[in-house]
């Protein structure tokens, strides 16, 4: 029986069908487990308070996030090195996040369930959001202003709403000043100085010149000095106030509130305020920089160097890509040399990405920006302009990483025209070039559409080419700004998958930073399944229409 | 014009005669954009041609021979004043000095031998010079000459620059590190016939030859912390050895290993890290009887002995540790310089290179890690007898015995790489035995480069030998079974989410392969192994007692709804591999496959390893695979499956004996590219492995392949260097080997589109 149902190839044909199975599997347990971390980054956890005593040592309080639990079974736990009962079948252990790292060093702890005396969530305990140390767990016990006590026990949690909010304030019109203005006067100082050796360079540094150069400097000194008052009285505004709050050890810790980017109360806060929270975080992942190192904060910086990339390397690539496509379709001779330049085109897709970067490296940085430099910024030698990996050399890049998909997808639309429709046009009188403008390229406009955004698509999730080519882990100016000339495409940027990659692996505090890379990455795979999806529906439209054409 | 013809070779319907303004501007138009696409598309390809010479244009100078030109040849300077035992070159190739039997030291112009100094060492009267060496070419140009009273002299010769109105200019100066006046070396006051010296930061050694007694006098400096002046602690020993036979001194410059060389090649290495009590490690003949030295040298970094003989050969000795950690002097590789003997060998500063001259009356350069003949020339008619090479190895001067200085250019920029130590194994110094390294870079210029691709090849074939193994068989079958057997309306999603699989970012399955999927497979080792056993049995299990469920369930079901009905199956099955699989871990591996695995076959684990990289990476490569193979069988005309239908074939003979074989060029291409995309992937091996270029073939080590190398040392590496052209070499072979493996697939597609029209 079995013989005979192996012999009609039916569990051949099960086995092939759990190949798909599988495969369906895969892609969306990627997908959830993305989306399941990624998402649940931002909600409030509760923070428990654990009683907890180790054999043979003194007991002691944790508080913290329960981020995992293990169980390992008792034969496994045994074989690494712990003490199990004979009654004990599994080990349960559980990732504590005790934050504190300026008192503990750590801001995880493992711990075993069985050594848990007591377990309670008390509804008083705050969670502080540092902009140094990570958070910190504990009780609030006083808010201080100047050094003088002026809310304690019940009263001081309403006192510190208030003054966090005061001094949020006060934070951000400091960094308004600091980022805008006095990174404008900075500017124009620098670009007054290359001014200057640029003159010298040229021998016409005259007395006029040098007068006139003067003037402007006194100027901007001045204009530097007054923002530089206004921002000691800020500064003094900002660190008047304090709270005090009990670690989970006992010890009371002073936290100035300039330090403090949020305060909250996660026990103690209903559904609706917990989802107030999360969104306020969710859009200050979007909207602001990175803290500490990358770990906390936002990924502002990140998405803006993504989305700038991206733009600046569509507008190389789409009319590169169109007219060679176009060559290949509708002037080049067909015959043994445009199979041969088809295939070639096509096969570049397949060459490694790294190859690009290291192309481009070489290439662009070194040879192209290096020239550039000589002949136009004599000025600032010896520090590189363009010589050096920046925005310009990335999207040069990643144009050319890109150009065979929008070729290849160009080229598909063109050939999927029916000739009668260029027939026509021409039998019109119209010339090869109207054709074309009028009809033809109309028509393919989907196609190349398709094209351009599997090429945004890919060039956003490429990271190895980037690596070489402009990317850093912190770029302190955007590059687009309101500086002169605004669009500055020398500069370094950041980019989503190299911060993924950066956080994820060269930070030194890979636990905590875990959650911001899962939400990053859940950003990341959004924009690119969003794209493909985008570029497959207009494909499957674009069939359809000349379906009918052809009919 | 024919080059740019139209397929549907339209002709034009308005002519030139006819015509207004406006009909001819038009027609102008339309010959600029016809020759502005073709001047762009064309532009396009060579830009996409050019990344490929350009690979080929950064790394063709690897290959390059080396250059030496003589610019000029002038006289001995003051050749009166003695006999040269010494020439040097100082950085910027402009001042050159000489050093003579007589105790003068003559600083001359590089380019014309004019005279630019003399300087006289204050030999006592009562003495004279009989013996002279040069402390090493990098400790700062120290020489020591040996005198008959049992005294010696220590000079340095530094050069200091200094820019007035921006001009360089080069100032030859001497100095005593141990003052002016000679210092006593043995008390007995015998000659010193051999002499050696090492100048270190703060303490020194001078071994000398004297009266048949090896002697060693180490001077240590201390600086106290309130006092510039420093106080000098010596100590003095006599080696317990036969001195008579010795020719050569060597100290390398830790002042730890001594050599001490006999004239028919008896080798003896002495430990002296101890200065009081120096030990003999090793003694051994090193040469052919019959055979003398004639030359020896130590290799920069002072860890080989360069030894020429009388019968032309250069052989490379090093310090090996042997499996009984005892040290012995080996033979790392020989150099047929020429067939007379060997007069000289002067080693390179910066580089392991070193120059020879011959009795034939040849010069040549050599570099030893890559053994290649870099330079052979004939220097003049008379015979060599001193050469000097300068600190950028760019600049030669030969002396020879008619009293004339050769001056050389030399250009040999990238002598480290040659074919056999990319991909051959290499003996390094300091090893045990020959062996495949990459280690490109180290803090210091003694360093040696160890460029091996074998390694990274080997770790880029294993990562992407893993990944096809998880990807081939999922992806093909996949393929086939959507292609042939799938319902069309499963189909229309199914294709577009596999696919959809292929347009993540790398750099997330690099991610969670690096940081979920590794932590979780250490913990679930025996599970993950379990998986692949059970998940097939369920399937089969499953689909056999399918048939004997009842009939309305089976018919509200339709074939072709297989997969969808194997999801919940296949997670059943995958929960129960991993529930089991604790309990039997304890049962058969105590508890731990790992340690198990460590315990009984010494098989060790590294939490990112190629597992994990075959694991992620198969993910990466089957959508590629998928989509290409399921075309190729989707594709295949229908009336050659009707047709085995009809004739009785079931539908699983129809899939491996009709469409299987006439899709099978496609499936090739398929795993072609698929293979193309494994070997050229760089972020997900950047984050799931450690990245350690180890040759292990074991699962569960890291590798490091040559994407994840570029990635990795390039934004690191000079640019020019050799490190840089190296990476570029690495990013050819990877180009290269893509675009053939692509190519090739390429091509038996379109043979099999042809095919599929012409049935």
């Amino acid at each position: 029986m079995i013989r005979l149902w192996f012999k009609s190839g039916t569990p051949w044909i099960w086995l092939n069908a759990a190949a798909v199975s599988l495969s369906l599997i895969m892609v969306v347990g990627v997908l959830a487990l993305v989306v399941g971390r990624g998402v649940g980054h931002f909600w409030p956890h509760q923070v428990h308070q654990f009683s907890y005593q180790e054999p043979d040592k003194q007991p002691q309080v944790i508080i913290g996030e329960k981020v995992e639990t293990s169980i390992t079974p008792a034969a496994m736990a045994k074989s690494t090195g712990f003490v199990m009962a004979d009654n004990e079948d599994t080990l349960v252990q559980y990732l504590v996040k005790t934050g504190n790292r300026d008192l503990t060093g750590a801001d995880f702890r493992w711990i075993q369930e069985r050594n848990i005396k007591d377990h309670t969530q008390p509804t008083n305990l705050i969670v502080v959001e540092r902009r140094e140390w990570g958070n910190f767990y504990g009780q609030l016990l006083q808010v201080k202003e100047a050094g003088n006590v002026i809310a304690s026990g019940e009263q001081a949690w309403p006192v510190l709403q208030s003054k966090i909010t005061e001094t949020l304030a006060i934070f951000k019109e400091i960094a308004h000043i600091e980022k805008k203005e006095v990174g404008a006067i900075n500017y124009a100082l620098e670009r007054l100085r290359l001014k200057q050796r640029r003159l010298e360079l040229k021998n016409s540094l005259d007395d006029a010149a040098k007068q006139e150069i003067a003037t402007e400097k006194t100027a901007l000194e001045t204009e530097y000095k007054q923002y530089q008052a206004t921002l000691t009285g800020l500064y003094q505004k900002l660190r008047t106030d304090s709270l005090v709050a009990k670690a989970e050890n006992g010890a009371e810790l002073v936290i100035p509130l300039a330090k403090v980017v949020r305060v909250f109360q996660p026990n103690n806060m209903n559904v609706f305020e917990k989802v107030f929270h999360y969104g306020n975080k969710a859009i200050e992942f979007l909207t602001d920089e990175p803290r500490e190192a990358n770990t906390e904060g936002g990924i502002f910086p990140a998405i803006f160097g993504t989305v700038m990339m991206v733009l600046m390397m569509s507008l190389i690539v789409t009319p590169f890509g169109v007219i060679a496509a176009v060559y290949l379709r509708e002037y080049a001779k067909q015959g043994f040399i445009t199979r041969l330049i088809r295939i070639a085109v096509n096969n570049l897709a397949g060459v490694p990405s790294v190859v690009y970067g290291v192309f481009g490296l070489g290439f662009f940085v070194y040879i192209l920006g290096g020239n550039i430099d000589q002949l136009f910024f004599p000025e600032s030698a010896p520090a590189p302009v363009f010589g050096t990996p920046g925005l310009l050399w990335a999207s040069i890049t990643l144009a050319l990483l890109t150009l065979p998909v929008v070729i290849v997808s160009t080229e598909e639309g063109l050939a999927r025209i029916p000739s009668s429709i260029r027939e026509g046009s021409l039998a019109l009188g119209a010339t090869k070039l109207e054709t074309l403008w009028l009809t033809v390229l109309p028509m393919a406009s989907p196609a190349m559409m398709t094209g351009l955004i599997l090429a945004v698509a890919r060039a956003a999730g490429e990271v190895a080419p980037l690596m070489l080519v402009g990317v850093v882990k912190l770029a302190p100016t955007l590059p687009l700004d309101g500086n002169f000339p605004f669009l500055h495409l020398d500069r370094k940027f950041m980019h989503l998958g190299f911060h993924i990659y950066d956080v994820g692996f060269q930070s030194p505090n890979v636990e905590a930073a875990r959650p911001l890379v899962y939400a990053t990455a859940l950003l990341l795979v959004l924009v690119i399944i969003g794209l493909n999806l985008a570029a497959i529906v207009i494909r499957n439209n674009l069939r359809e229409k000349y379906r009918a054409l052809e009919g | 014009m024919s080059e740019i013809n139209n397929q549907t070779n339209y002709s034009p319907a308005i002519t030139k005669t006819s015509g207004s303004v406006h009909e001819r501007w038009r027609l102008i138009k339309d010959s600029i954009a016809r020759y502005g696409v073709v001047i762009g598309g064309l532009g396009v390809i060579v830009a996409i041609a050019l990344i490929f010479f350009y690979l080929l244009y950064v790394v063709f100078p690897l290959f390059l021979s080396a250059d030496a030109e003589s610019v000029k040849q002038y006289e001995v300077p003051e050749a009166g004043l003695g006999k040269t035992v010494l020439l040097g070159v100082e950085e910027q190739n402009e001042v050159a000095v000489r050093f003579t039997d007589s105790g003068q030291v003559i600083f001359f112009e590089v380019s014309t031998g004019k005279n630019i100094s003399t300087e006289t060492l204050k030999i006592p009267e009562d003495a004279h010079i009989v013996s002279f060496s040069q402390g090493s070419p990098n400790s700062e140009g120290a020489v020591i000459y040996g005198l008959s009273n049992g005294k010696a002299i220590i000079v340095k010769h530094q050069y200091k620059v200094t820019y007035a109105d921006k001009i360089r200019k080069i100032n030859p100066v001497l100095s005593y590190p141990m003052g002016e006046e000679p210092l006593i070396v043995d008390e007995t006051g015998a000659a010193l016939e051999k002499i050696a010296v090492r100048i270190g930061e703060g303490a020194s050694t001078i071994i000398v030859r004297s009266a048949d007694k090896i002697r060693l006098a180490h001077f240590e400096k201390e600086k106290t912390l309130f006092d510039d002046e420093a106080t000098v602690t010596r100590t003095d020993s006599v080696l317990d050895y036969s001195a008579s036979e010795v020719t050569d001194i060597l100290i390398d410059k830790e002042e730890r290993n001594l050599y001490l060389l006999g004239s028919s090649g008896q080798l003896a290495l002495f430990d002296i890290i101890d200065k009081t009590a120096p030990t003999l490690v090793n003694e051994q003949n090193i040469l052919e009887p019959g055979v003398k030295v004639s030359s020896a040298v130590f290799l920069n970094g002072d860890i080989s002995l360069m030894i020429g003989d009388t019968s032309g050969l250069v052989s490379q000795w090093s310090k090996v540790r042997d499996k009984q950690n005892r040290f012995s002097m080996q033979k790392t590789r020989v150099f047929k310089v020429s067939d007379k003997a060997v007069i000289a060998i002067n080693p390179e500063q910066r580089r392991k290179g070193f120059v020879t001259l011959d009795t034939d009356g040849m010069m040549g350069i050599y570099h030893s890690t890559s053994e290649r003949e870099m330079i052979k020339e004939r220097i003049s008619n008379a015979l060599p007898i001193s050469a000097a090479i300068s600190p950028r190895a760019n600049t030669l001067l030969v002396q020879s015995d008619d009293n004339k200085i050769s001056y050389w250019k030399v250009d040999n920029e990238h002598p480290e790489v040659s074919l056999s130590s990319l991909w051959q194994e290499v003996w390094y110094e300091s090893y045990p035995k020959p062996d495949y390294i990459w280690q490109s870079s180290s803090a210091n210029s003694d360093f040696e480069p160890k460029y091996s691709f074998t390694p990274l090849v080997f770790g880029t074939l294993k990562a992407a030998f893993y990944a096809m193994l998880m990807a081939m068989p999922l992806a093909l079958m996949g393929a086939i079974y959507t292609a042939y057997f799938m319902t069309p309306k499963m189909r229309q999603y199914v294709k577009p989410s596999i696919e959809l699989m292929g347009a993540l970012p790398t750099v997330i399955l690099g991610f969670l392969a690096g940081l979920w999927l590794a932590p979780f497979i250490e913990e679930h080792l025996a599970g993950l192994f379990s998986l692949f056993m059970i998940i097939p049995l369920g399937v089969m299990l499953f689909a056999y007692a399918w048939q004997y469920l009842p009939k309305e369930l089976q018919q509200s079901i339709p074939g072709g709804w297989e997969a969808a009905l194997l999801v919940p199956v296949i997670i059943l099955s995958a929960w129960f591999a991993f529930s089991v699989s604790v309990p039997l871990e304890a049962l058969l591996f105590n508890g731990s496959l790992r340690e198990w695995f460590k315990s009984e076959f010494g098989i060790g684990y590294d939490q990112r390893n190629a597992l994990v990289v075959g694991i992620a990476m198969g993910f990466a490569v089957i959508p590629t695979i998928f989509s290409i193979a399921e075309d190729a069988i989707f594709s295949v005309p229908k009336h050659l499956t009707v047709g085995s239908l009809a004739l009785g074939a079931t539908p699983w003979q129809t899939m491996t004996k009709v469409v299987l074989l006439t899709a099978s060029p496609g499936i090739f291409s398929a795993v072609m590219i698929g293979l193309g995309r494994a070997v050229g992937e760089t972020m997900i091996v950047l984050m799931a492995t450690g990245n350690t270029p180890v040759m292990d073939i074991s699962i569960f080590q890291g590798l490091r392949t040559l994407a994840a190398n570029i990635a990795v040392e390039m934004p690191e590496s000079e640019v020019d260097s050799t490190h840089y052209r190296v990476l570029f070499l690495a990013a050819l072979v990877l180009f290269v080997f893509t675009f053939v493996f692509n190519t090739l697939a390429e091509v038996i597609r379109q043979r099999l589109r042809e095919k599929y029209s012409s049935l």
